[in-house]
C-alpha cells in the first residue's frame, strides 16, 4: 500500500507544483492557440497593422514584461512560503513571533514606487504620441456617427456618405495619409473599436471625440461597437477597408456619383418612393432624403447589410425588408410586410444601386 | 477571561414556538443576529446572481446561440452585476463587519443598534425592490421588465426615450434605498469603532479587521453619497423634466459617468478592504505568527482609502479625456498598486517562518493571495491608459474585475465564512466537504476567469448577447462556460455543508483555532450581551497574552 509518510511529504509539495504546472500549461495553450489565431477575421490586439495600435502593442509588451516579472517573483515567494513553512507536526512550540521590520517595509515600498515611475513615464510618452498628434496635410477626414445600431460615415471634403463599411487609404510612411475620425452620436453611447488599427474611442451624444488611424497594410479589418448601446449592441459590427491609393480614389469616384437610374426597375423605385422607406433612407438624385437609416445611394457597393450582421445578397435583402428581426432582433428598421410581387420589384431596384 | 456566561442563559430560547423565534429575528437589534441576517441574505442573492451568470454563459457557449433573446440577455447582465455588487458582496461584508466588530473590540453591541437594524432592512428592501421589477417593470408602457441598462447604467440609455416603462426606476430606487442603508452602516461602523472599544484597546491595539472596517466606513459615506445624488438626479430627469443627463436637451452623458465612477471605484475598495481584513485575521492565526508590519498595514490601507477617490476616471479612458487627464488618472491608478502591493508583501511576511496549517480558511486565503496578485497585475495593464484603449470594455476587463471580486473578495469571504462559522453557530463544519468546495470552486474559477482574458485580447467586447463565428473566440467561450458548472457545483457543496453542519456539526467550543482576538474569548455562539465582563486588553493579541503569560505581546508593542 501507499507509504503514508511519503504521501504526506508528497502532499506537501504537490499543491504548489500542480499549480505551477497547470499555470504553465495554460500559458502554453493560450499562446499556441493565440498564435494559431491568425487571418484577417481575428481582431487580435497583438496583430496591429496601423499606427496607434502598433504603438499600444509596443507599450503593452513592456507592461507585460514588467508585470510578468513581478508575477514570477511574488508568485514564487508565496509558493515558497506556503510550501516551506507548512506545519510539519501537530505539536511543538509556536514559531518565533516576528512583528515586522522597517528596513524590509521600506524596501518593498521603494522598489514598487520605482517600477511605477518607469511604467508611468513609458505610458505618458505613448499617450502624448497618440493623443497630441497633429493632423498632416494629406489626411482623410471622416465623421463617424453612431446610431442604434449602425455606423454612418461622412467624408465632408470628398462628399461621400456611406454606412457600416469605412473605406480608408493605406498610408505610405513617406507620404502619410492617415485618417482622422470625428466621432459623434445620434442617440446613445457607442464606441469605435477596430483592434488591429487603434484602441477604442467612445461616440457620446452631445460631445465630439476624435481619433486617428494610419494603416500600413491593405485589407479588411473587423471590429464592433464596444460600448453597450441598447438591445442590438452585439450586432453593431464594423468593417474597415484599407484600400490601395488607386482603389480608394476609384471608390471615392463611384461613391460621389448620383444613384443609377434604370427604367427596368421603375416599379421598385416607385414602391420605394411611395412607402415609409424614404422617411429614413436617402438615395441621392431621388426624393428619398431620410437621415434616420443608412444612405442607400450605393447600397450594392457594400459587402454586408444590417451593420455587418448579414452578407449583402438578394435573399438577405428580402428577409431584411420583410422582417428585420429575423436577422437582428431589436433593429429599429420596421418590418415592411410587402407582398411578394412588390418585394421582388423593390429588391430588384435596390440591387441596381451600385 | 470573559468565557464565563451569566445565569441568564439558563432560559432556553430554542424551546419557544417557531413564530416567536422568527419574530425575534425580524425585530432584533442584536448585531450578531443582524450580521447573520446580512450573510444569509447575501447567500440567497448569491445563488440568484449565480443563476443569472449561468444564463449569460450558456447563451455565449457557441456563436449565434438562441438560448435567450437579446432582451433577456441584457437584463441578465444588468441584474447579475447589480445583484452581485449591491446585494451579495456588500451585505455579506457588512454582515461580517456587523457581527465581528463589537466582538473584536470587546463591546456589547454596535453604537446604534436600531440604526443597525434599519440599515439591514433598507438593504433588504432595496434588493426586493430591484427584483420586483420582474413583475412591475412593465409599467403602463408594456416595455421591458427587469432593468437592461447595464450595472453602471450609462446615460442617455436610462433616459425615458431609450428606457420606457419602469424597469430603470426599479434599478434607481433599489440602489437609492439600499444606499441609505449602506450609509447608515458606515456611520455605525465608525462610531462603534471610535467610541465602543474596551478598556486598554487604543487605536493602535485594535485588531486589523476593526481598523480596516473603520476605513471602509469612511469610504462608504463619501462614495455612496455621489451615487445617491446621481440616482436622485436621474429620477428628476425621468419624472420632473430635469436635463442633467438628457443629452437631447443639452445634458451630459459624461457627467453621469463621473458621478457613477467617483462612487464606483472607491466601491471596489469598499469591497476589497474588508476582504483584506479577513485575510489579515486568518493568515496570522493559521501561520501561528502575529501580522507582519501592523502599523504599515494600517497606513497602507489609509493610503488606499484616500487614493481610491482619485482614480475613478480610469473607467473612462475611452471617453475622450484630454491627454493630461489620461496621464493624471494613469499615474494615480498605478500609485494605488503600491500600498496594495505592500499588503501582499506583509501577508507573505506573516507566513514566512510560520507553521502554516492549511485548514479550509487558510486554503481560501492562500488562493486569495495568488489570485489577488494576478488581479492587481492585470489592473496595472488596464491602468496604462493606451493599453486600456484596447482592453477597456472587452472581456479582458470582465476577467480582470472578476479576478478581483471572485478570485479576491469572494475567496476571502469563503475563508472568513469557514473561519467564523464555528463562532457564529457553535458548530464545526465538515472539513472534507469544505475542501471539496474549495477545490471545485478553485478549478471552476480558473477555468472561467483565466481563459476569459483571451477573447478580450482577441477583440471581444463585453455585453454582447452573441458573436460572429470565425473570430477565434469560440474555444475560449466554451472553456469559460464549462468552468461555470464547476463553480456551481462548489457552491452547492458549500450550501449543503452549511445546512448539514448547522444541524449536526460537532460542537466547536469557544476557541477552535487557538486564535488571539477577543471574539474567541466568549462562548460559541456568543451570548446576547457578548461578554459577561467587559474585557481589558494590553496588546493587539489579548488571548496570546493569556495563553503565553511568559512571553506576552505587550512587552514588544
Amino acid at each position: 500500500m501507499i507509504d503514508t509518510k511519503n504521501k504526506t511529504k508528497w502532499g506537501r509539495t504537490a499543491g504548489p507544483i500542480a499549480g505551477i504546472l497547470i499555470l504553465l500549461a495554460e500559458v502554453l495553450l493560450a499562446t499556441s492557440l493565440c498564435s494559431g489565431a491568425t487571418g484577417p477575421a481575428i481582431p487580435s490586439i497583438f496583430k496591429p497593422e496601423s499606427t496607434p495600435a502598433d504603438k499600444i502593442y509596443g507599450l503593452s509588451l513592456m507592461v507585460l514584461a514588467i508585470t510578468g516579472l513581478i508575477f514570477v517573483i511574488v508568485f514564487g515567494l508565496i509558493a515558497y512560503a506556503a510550501t516551506k513553512f507548512r506545519r510539519r507536526s501537530e505539536d511543538g512550540p509556536e514559531p518565533p513571533q516576528v512583528y515586522g521590520s522597517n528596513q524590509i517595509e521600506l524596501a518593498w515600498t521603494v522598489i514598487p514606487v520605482l517600477i511605477v515611475l518607469v511604467l508611468f513615464m513609458a505610458t505618458t510618452r505613448v499617450i502624448h504620441a497618440i493623443q497630441d498628434a497633429r493632423m498632416p496635410k494629406g489626411a482623410v477626414e471622416v465623421t463617424a456617427i453612431g446610431h442604434q445600431f449602425w455606423w454612418e460615415f461622412r467624408y465632408p471634403a470628398l462628399g461621400v456618405v456611406t454606412a457600416n463599411e469605412l473605406h480608408v487609404p493605406v498610408s505610405d510612411p513617406s507620404h502619410p495619409t492617415p485618417t482622422f475620425l470625428k466621432l459623434i452620436s445620434a442617440d446613445t453611447d457607442h464606441s469605435f473599436w477596430v483592434p488591429r488599427l487603434a484602441g477604442k474611442t467612445d461616440l457620446i451624444p452631445n460631445r465630439v471625440n476624435r481619433m486617428w488611424i494610419d494603416p500600413h497594410e491593405v485589407g479588411v479589418y473587423v471590429g464592433q461597437c464596444a460600448q453597450y448601446c441598447g438591445m442590438q449592441h452585439a450586432k453593431m459590427l464594423l468593417r474597415v477597408y484599407v484600400d490601395s491609393p488607386e482603389q480608394f480614389d476609384q471608390w471615392v469616384q463611384s461613391e460621389t456619383k448620383p444613384a443609377q437610374v434604370s427604367d427596368a426597375v421603375n416599379e421598385g423605385r416607385r414602391i420605394f418612393e411611395t412607402t415609409a422607406c424614404i422617411n429614413c433612407h436617402s438615395i441621392s438624385g431621388s426624393v428619398a432624403d431620410g437621415r434616420f437609416g443608412p444612405d442607400l445611394t450605393h447600397l450594392m457597393s457594400r459587402d454586408t447589410i444590417a451593420s455587418g450582421a448579414a452578407p449583402n445578397n438578394s435573399e438577405n435583402l428580402k428577409m431584411w425588408i420583410q422582417d428585420p428581426d429575423s436577422i437582428k432582433p431589436g433593429s429599429l428598421m420596421p418590418a415592411m410586410k410587402l407582398n411578394d410581387h412588390d418585394l421582388d420589384a423593390l429588391t430588384a431596384y435596390l440591387e441596381t444601386l451600385r | 477571561m470573559a468565557s464565563e456566561t451569566l445565569a441568564l442563559d439558563a432560559i432556553d430560547h430554542r424551546a419557544r414556538p417557531i413564530g416567536d423565534r422568527l419574530h425575534d429575528w425580524v425585530v432584533t437589534v442584536d448585531h450578531k443576529k443582524l450580521g447573520i441576517l446580512y450573510i444569509i441574505y447575501g447567500i440567497v442573492f448569491l445563488i440568484i446572481g449565480g443563476i443569472e451568470a449561468a444564463i449569460i454563459r450558456i447563451q455565449l457557449i457557441v456563436p449565434h446561440n438562441h438560448f435567450v433573446s437579446p432582451e433577456v440577455f441584457n437584463r441578465m447582465f444588468t441584474m447579475h452585476g447589480t445583484t452581485m455588487i449591491f446585494f451579495v458582496v456588500m451585505p455579506i461584508l457588512f454582515g461580517f463587519g456587523t457581527y465581528l466588530i463589537p466582538l473584536m473590540i470587546g463591546a456589547r453591541d454596535m453604537a446604534f443598534p436600531r440604526l443597525n437594524a434599519f440599515s439591514f432592512w433598507l438593504t433588504a428592501f432595496g434588493g426586493l425592490l430591484l427584483y420586483y421589477s420582474f413583475i412591475g417593470g412593465n409599467g403602463l408602457y408594456g416595455a421591458g421588465n427587469a432593468p437592461d441598462v447595464g450595472w453602471f447604467a450609462y446615460a442617455p440609455l436610462t433616459a425615458r426615450a431609450f428606457s420606457p416603462g419602469h424597469s430603470t426606476d426599479f434599478w434607481t430606487l433599489g440602489l437609492l434605498v439600499s444606499g441609505f442603508g449602506s450609509i447608515g452602516t458606515g456611520v455605525n461602523f465608525i462610531t462603534t469603532i471610535l467610541c465602543m472599544r474596551c478598556p486598554g484597546m487604543t487605536l493602535g491595539k485594535m485588531p486589523l479587521l476593526a481598523w480596516l472596517n473603520l476605513i471602509v466606513g469612511g469610504m462608504v459615506i463619501f462614495a455612496i453619497s455621489p451615487l445617491t445624488a446621481a440616482q436622485i438626479m436621474l429620477s428628476i430627469d425621468r419624472y420632473l423634466g430635469g436635463h442633467f443627463f438628457d443629452t437631447q436637451a443639452g445634458g451630459s452623458a459624461v457627467l453621469w459617468m463621473h458621478f457613477f465612477w467617483i462612487f464606483g471605484h472607491p466601491e471596489v475598495y469598499i469591497l476589497v478592504v474588508p476582504a483584506f481584513a479577513f485575510v489579515s485575521e486568518i493568515v496570522p492565526v493559521f501561520s501561528r505568527k502575529p501580522i507582519f508590519g501592523y502599523p504599515v498595514m494600517v497606513a497602507a490601507t489609509v493610503c488606499i482609502g484616500f487614493i481610491s477617490f482619485s482614480v475613478w476616471a480610469h473607467h473612462m479612458f475611452t471617453v475622450g479625456m484630454s491627454s493630461s487627464g489620461n496621464t493624471f488618472f494613469t499615474v494615480t491608478t498605478m500609485i494605488i498598486a503600491v500600498p496594495t502591493g505592500i499588503k501582499i508583501f506583509n501577508w507573505i511576511g506573516t507566513m514566512w517562518g510560520g507553521k502554516i496549517q492549511f485548514s479550509t480558511p487558510m486554503l481560501f486565503c492562500t488562493a486569495f493571495l495568488f489570485q489577488f496578485l494576478i488581479a492587481g497585475l492585470t489592473g496595472i495593464m488596464l491602468g496604462a491608459s493606451p493599453f486600456n484603449w484596447q482592453l477597456g470594455n472587452s472581456y479582458f476587463v470582465i476577467a480582470h474585475f472578476h479576478y478581483v471580486i471572485v478570485g479576491g473578495i469572494v475567496f476571502a469571504i469563503f475563508g472568513a465564512f469557514y473561519y467564523w462559522f464555528p463562532k457564529m453557530t457553535g458548530r464545526m463544519y465538515s472539513e472534507t466537504l469544505a475542501k471539496w468546495h474549495f477545490w471545485l470552486f478553485l478549478i471552476g474559477f480558473h477555468l472561467t476567469f483565466d481563459f476569459m482574458h483571451i477573447p478580450g485580447i482577441l477583440g471581444m467586447p463585453r455585453r454582447i448577447y452573441t458573436y460572429e463565428p470565425g473570430r477565434g473566440w469560440e474555444i475560449w467561450n466554451l472553456i469559460v462556460t464549462i468552468g461555470v458548472f464547476f463553480q456551481a457545483l462548489g457552491i452547492l457543496v458549500f450550501v449543503f455543508n452549511l445546512l448539514r453542519s448547522l444541524a449536526k456539526g460537532e460542537p466547536a467550543g469557544s476557541d477552535p483555532w487557538d486564535a488571539w482576538t477577543l471574539e474567541w474569548s466568549t462562548t460559541s455562539p456568543p451570548p446576547e450581551y457578548n461578554f459577561a465582563k467587559i474585557p481589558v486588553v494590553r496588546s493587539r493579541r489579548p488571548l496570546w497574552d493569556i495563553k503565553h503569560p511568559e512571553d506576552p505581546d505587550w512587552k514588544y508593542e
